[in-house]
Formats: C-alpha cells, sequence, structure tokens
C-alpha cells in the first residue's frame, strides 16, 4: 500500500537527508516515531504528495506518486489520501458542514451528506453541523480536521502530530478515534509523533522510528 | 461546491471590506453611467425637439437665448419683431416652410404659444381629444398640462403675464379649452397652444401685430448659407440654428462634464486599488485555506483561477450595482427636474452600459491578478509545517 525507496531530502545548506525504506501493507496502523526535528514532518509531506523529495520513490496503492505530472498528482492526493494536521485549519467562512462538502467537491466524488452525517456522528460532532470554526474548541476543531481527512474514505491516511495541541482527554479521543476510523473505512493509517501520550494510547504493534542519533548526526555536518 | 461558491463565502466573510469595495466600484460606475445615460438622453431630446427646425429667426440679441425660447420653450425670448418682417421672410423662395410664434404669458408655468396650425404639422401634433383652436381664445393644450392642472375639453382657465408668474392675471378673458394633444415626450406636452390672434386680442393690440420668432424650413441646400446670412446683414432680426446652438450648448457642458468623468474614472481606478489591498492582505490569513484546499486535491490552477474570481466577482456586483445605482438616480433626478424640456430616464437602458460593466470585470481581474500569482506559487509543505 505504501512504500518507500531510498528516500532523499535536500536542504537549501546542500546537507542531504537519507530515510530508511519502509514498507506498509494495506490496512496496517503505524506510529512514526523521532524526536522533534528530526523529519518526521518532511517524511509525511513526502508521503502524502506535497514535498517532492531529492531521489527515491513513494509508491501510494501502486502509484509512483512522483512520476505524475502536478495536476494528476493533486488529484491522486485528493482521491486516495487524507492528511490530518496538527493545527486543523478549517476554512474560517465555511460552517463545518461545508468545510467536508469543500473536501468532498474537491476529490471529485461530489456532495455526499449522508457520509458527512455518518462521519460526524462518529466523531460526536453531529450538533456542530452549522458551527462555524471560530465557534468550536481546539478538540473540536481538531475532530472536524479528522473528519475532513476521512470523509472520502482515503486509502491512506496520515497524521502529523495530531495531539500535540491538545490536552490529555482530547488528545486519548483523538487517537482512538483516528485509529477506529481508519479501521472502519480500510485505510492505512500513519501518524507521527513525539508524543509520549500517543505512543501509551496506541496498542497497535508497528512503528517506524527514525533514529535521532543519525539524522542530527547528518544536519550538523552541515 | 464550486469555485464561485467559495469565492462567494469568502467575500460575505469580511463584509466591511466588502461593502467598501462594492461602494467604491458601484459609485465610479454609476457616475459614468448616469453621465452617459444622461448626456445621450439631453442630446437625444434636444434633436427631437428641434427636427425639422433649421433655422429660428427672432429679434437681435443672443442667438443661444433665441433657440432656448423659441424651441425649447427654456429661456426668456430676446424680444419681438413685426409681423410685416416675418411675412416677407416667410414669403422668401428659399424658405420651404415658416411658423411664426408669439410668447409672452403662462398659465400654471406652462407657456401659452400662440402660433399657426403649421406648429402642430412641424411636430406631428395629434389630438387625444376635441378639435383644434377656431376661434380667438380657444386653446389646445399639451398632455402634461392636462394631465398636472386637471383639466378636459371645455374648461376656462385665466393666463397671466410673464413665463413663470401666476401673478399678472388677464382676468378679462378666459381661454377655452377645445383640444387635448396625445402625449408623445416632446415639448408640446407642456405647451397652451392657441392662435396668434388670440395672443393679440389678449394684449388689446390689434392694430400694432408683433411675433417674438419664427421657425423656418430651408427649400434648398444654398438656403443653409445664404438664408442666415442674408437675415443678418438685410433684416432687423437675426438667425440662429439650433444644431450649432446646441452644439455651443454641449461645448460649454463639456468642460464640466469631462471633469465629472475623470473623477467618475478616477474612483473606479481606486476602487481597483482597493479591490487589490483587500486580496493582498486577506492572502496572508487565507494562505493556510489555500493550503488545505490544495492538500484536499485542488490544483494550483483552480486557486489561481478562485482569487481571481473572487476580485471579478467584487467589481461586478459593484459595477452591475453602480449602473442600477446610476439608473436610479437619471430617475429621481427626472421626477424631480424643473425643466420638462429635456426630461431624464433612469428606465432607458444602452448598449454602451455593456463597456462599463466590462471594464468592472477587467478592473477586477487586474487587482486580482499579482495576489492570485502568489496563490498560485504557495509551497503546500512549507505552509502546512510552519504552523
Amino acid at each position: 500500500m505504501l512504500q518507500t525507496t531510498s528516500l532523499t531530502k535536500a536542504f537549501a545548506t546542500g546537507t542531504t537527508l537519507h530515510f530508511p525504506d519502509w514498507n506498509v501493507r494495506a490496512g496496517e496502523q503505524w506510529l512514526l516515531l523521532g524526536e522533534s526535528g528530526c523529519g518526521k514532518t518532511t517524511l509525511l509531506h513526502m508521503l502524502a504528495g506535497l514535498l517532492k523529495p531529492a531521489r527515491g520513490n513513494v509508491v501510494v496503492n501502486a502509484t509512483d506518486l512522483y512520476a505524475l505530472p502536478p495536476r494528476e498528482l493533486d488529484r491522486f492526493r485528493g482521491q486516495h489520501i487524507g492528511i490530518v494536521f496538527q493545527q486543523p485549519h478549517l476554512i474560517r467562512s465555511m460552517t463545518v458542514e461545508e468545510n467536508l462538502v469543500l473536501a468532498q467537491s474537491f476529490t471529485g466524488a461530489g456532495k455526499d451528506v449522508s457520509r458527512i452525517r455518518e462521519v460526524l456522528g462518529a466523531l460526536d460532532m453531529g450538533h456542530k453541523r452549522r458551527s462555524y470554526p471560530h465557534e468550536l474548541s481546539q478538540g473540536q476543531a481538531q475532530r472536524v480536521g479528522i473528519a475532513r481527512a476521512i470523509v472520502h474514505k482515503p486509502a491512506v491516511l496520515l497524521a502529523d502530530e495530531p495531539t500535540s495541541s491538545l490536552d490529555n482527554r482530547n488528545a486519548d479521543a483523538v487517537i482512538r478515534l483516528l485509529s477506529e476510523l481508519a479501521a472502519s473505512t480500510g485505510s492505512t493509517l500513519v501518524i507521527s509523533t513525539h508524543d509520549d501520550r500517543v505512543k501509551d494510547a496506541f496498542f497497535k504493534d508497528f512503528m517506524f522510528e527514525l533514529s535521532h542519533e543519525r539524522i542530527s548526526d547528518q544536519l550538523e555536518k552541515s | 461546491m464550486n469555485a464561485f461558491q467559495i469565492s462567494w463565502k469568502n467575500l460575505k466573510s469580511n463584509p466591511l471590506t466588502l461593502a467598501l469595495n462594492l461602494l467604491l466600484i458601484a459609485f465610479g460606475t454609476g457616475m459614468l453611467a448616469m453621465l452617459l445615460l444622461g448626456m445621450d438622453q439631453i442630446g437625444g431630446r434636444l434633436r427631437e425637439n428641434a427636427s425639422g427646425i433649421d433655422l429660428v429667426a427672432g429679434a437681435k440679441g443672443s442667438p443661444l437665448q433665441l433657440v432656448l425660447s423659441s424651441v425649447y420653450f427654456i429661456d426668456f425670448p430676446t424680444g419681438n419683431i413685426t409681423e410685416a418682417d416675418a411675412r416677407l421672410l416667410a414669403a422668401n423662395p428659399m424658405v420651404k416652410k415658416a411658423v411664426p410664434l408669439a410668447l409672452g404669458d403662462n398659465y400654471a408655468g406652462f407657456r401659452i404659444v400662440g402660433a399657426d396650425t403649421g406648429y402642430a404639422s412641424l411636430h406631428g401634433l395629434e389630438l387625444a381629444s376635441g378639435r383644434f383652436w377656431m376661434r380667438d381664445f380657444e386653446i389646445v393644450i399639451g398632455a402634461e398640462v392636462a394631465r398636472e392642472e386637471n383639466l378636459k375639453t371645455g374648461d376656462r382657465i385665466y393666463g397671466s403675464h410673464g413665463l413663470s408668474s401666476e401673478e399678472d392675471l388677464h382676468a378679462d378673458h378666459p381661454y377655452i379649452v377645445t383640444g387635448i394633444l396625445k402625449k408623445q415626450k416632446k415639448v408640446a406636452d407642456h405647451l397652451v397652444l392657441t392662435s396668434l390672434e388670440s395672443i393679440w386680442a389678449m394684449h388689446g393690440a390689434m392694430e400694432k401685430h408683433e411675433i417674438t420668432s419664427m421657425l423656418l424650413q430651408y427649400r434648398t441646400r444654398m438656403a443653409m448659407v445664404a438664408l442666415p446670412a442674408m437675415i443678418n446683414r438685410s433684416t432687423a432680426m437675426q438667425a440662429a440654428s439650433p444644431a450649432r446652438e446646441s452644439a455651443r450648448l454641449f461645448a460649454l457642458l463639456g468642460v464640466g462634464v469631462e471633469t465629472v468623468r475623470w473623477f467618475a474614472v478616477a474612483l473606479m481606478l481606486l476602487s481597483g486599488v482597493s479591490v487589490f489591498v483587500s486580496l493582498y492582505n486577506s492572502l496572508r490569513e487565507r494562505v493556510y485555506d489555500l493550503a488545505i484546499m490544495r492538500v484536499m486535491g485542488a490544483s494550483r490552477g483552480i486557486v489561481l483561477a478562485m482569487i481571481l474570481l473572487e476580485g471579478a466577482l467584487l467589481t461586478t456586483f459593484g459595477s452591475l450595482a453602480g449602473i442600477l445605482l446610476g439608473h436610479g438616480a437619471l430617475q429621481c433626478i427626472g421626477y424631480w427636474q424643473g425643466s420638462p424640456q429635456a426630461r431624464l430616464d433612469g428606465l432607458a437602458f444602452m448598449p454602451e452600459e455593456g463597456w462599463l460593466l466590462l471594464a468592472g470585470v477587467l478592473i477586477g481581474l487586474v487587482a486580482a491578478l499579482l495576489p492570485a500569482v502568489q496563490a498560485y506559487r504557495i509551497d503546500i509543505s512549507q505552509t502546512m509545517s510552519k504552523s
């Protein structure tokens, strides 16, 4: 489902960062671990088709992402990949429901209100359907962010530090919901985190740890 | 959800900026629309009312004043000419048609015009009811006179001396309404027509007949040059051409109109700058919105188009509002304006207004260009990792 081979990121300073190869099978749920600044976000963005690597390739669902022309890549990302960011960055001029309709329309699948109700219901956010983002709490907004990432049933669901701005109770709920929703739609899940709460709460077996020493060694050479 | 809805929702989320931009554009476009329509209508009305009248002969003085008073019934007459002089001129072989006019009285502000039936054929006047005058003191009134004063055939009215006041009443002789003209949206709607004899009888001038002016039609092309020269040189009268005098009037008005026009153009350009600044500033906050849309599958092109659309939407709505505003203003001016001779009509539309709308759309597109290119260039990965 998700494969990386000899991924390399080049920095403006001239140094390069090499990532170990990674193979994730369909439906698996992984934690991507490592201290902050060790390249987790970079790797996740590469997996999501947001950041072109200097070398190497990313294969998602049997498609080599960076071999696609830019417009095709945008479309592929919209259809097959869902991403949860540290901050949900909901569109402020739209209600919760409209934010999800927007996500659906960019995937090209068209509006499906019953799916939106279903996802919001699963996240216990059904009553906030008509609220605007500024009317939501941090935890609620993050749940809408998750709903937006999963509403089109992506093949791959990526989450970048989804709990870092949340309190214990919300962090716990978010991890549980991500895991449950991914399982219910059959999505492959990768959560990047340096949050111990996540590591403890996450009972799945797969962990992919970016070596702290190795990457900082590489960076220090610059 | 399409790009139009997304842009519209974003515009709506900032109502003050939206209102400011709409107002700016609407005022600029509105002024231009008003000028365009107003000048066209005034010119059109002046031409319509002077149609068939090649030359006006009257007492010496300002030719513009002579035309204004005898053709459009706006200004005061330049003085009187003798009937004998007028008859002599009318008999000139270069003259095809001559209509004498005698002004000087009014009824409730409507001018009483002594003429012969040639005036009716010159303007193609038709009766809505009654008949034309046959005896002294019989009058035919314009449609607006009948409507505003609530007159019907058989009614008696008293004229008063002068062109506007109702003080110096001719109380000894009433006029009798024998006919009412069909409405034709020309000066005749606001006139009280009668025979020259009635005017003379009313003023007790049965011996010394004087008239105010004479409307002339040329028989030949050559008369265009020869007749005015002859009148001005060898008679006590002057000749004035309505076409030339209205052109002169327009040239006089032109300076003011031009000033207002440039002001309106400046206002429209200013609104373009305002749209640019609003879009440019909002981009700083919206960069996440746009990056998120890219993450969700929107291509660079869609993001670019969305910002362009937003600029174009703003100015299109603004221009539309402006054009409506211009029409509304014109209608209001037409409603309250004092001179019915060139009544302005806010319900008339011109194809040239399409250009105004197009100019509005273009201003929006140009103003949105730079912000749109910036949106196009957003690096998703960089934007999303600096939160």
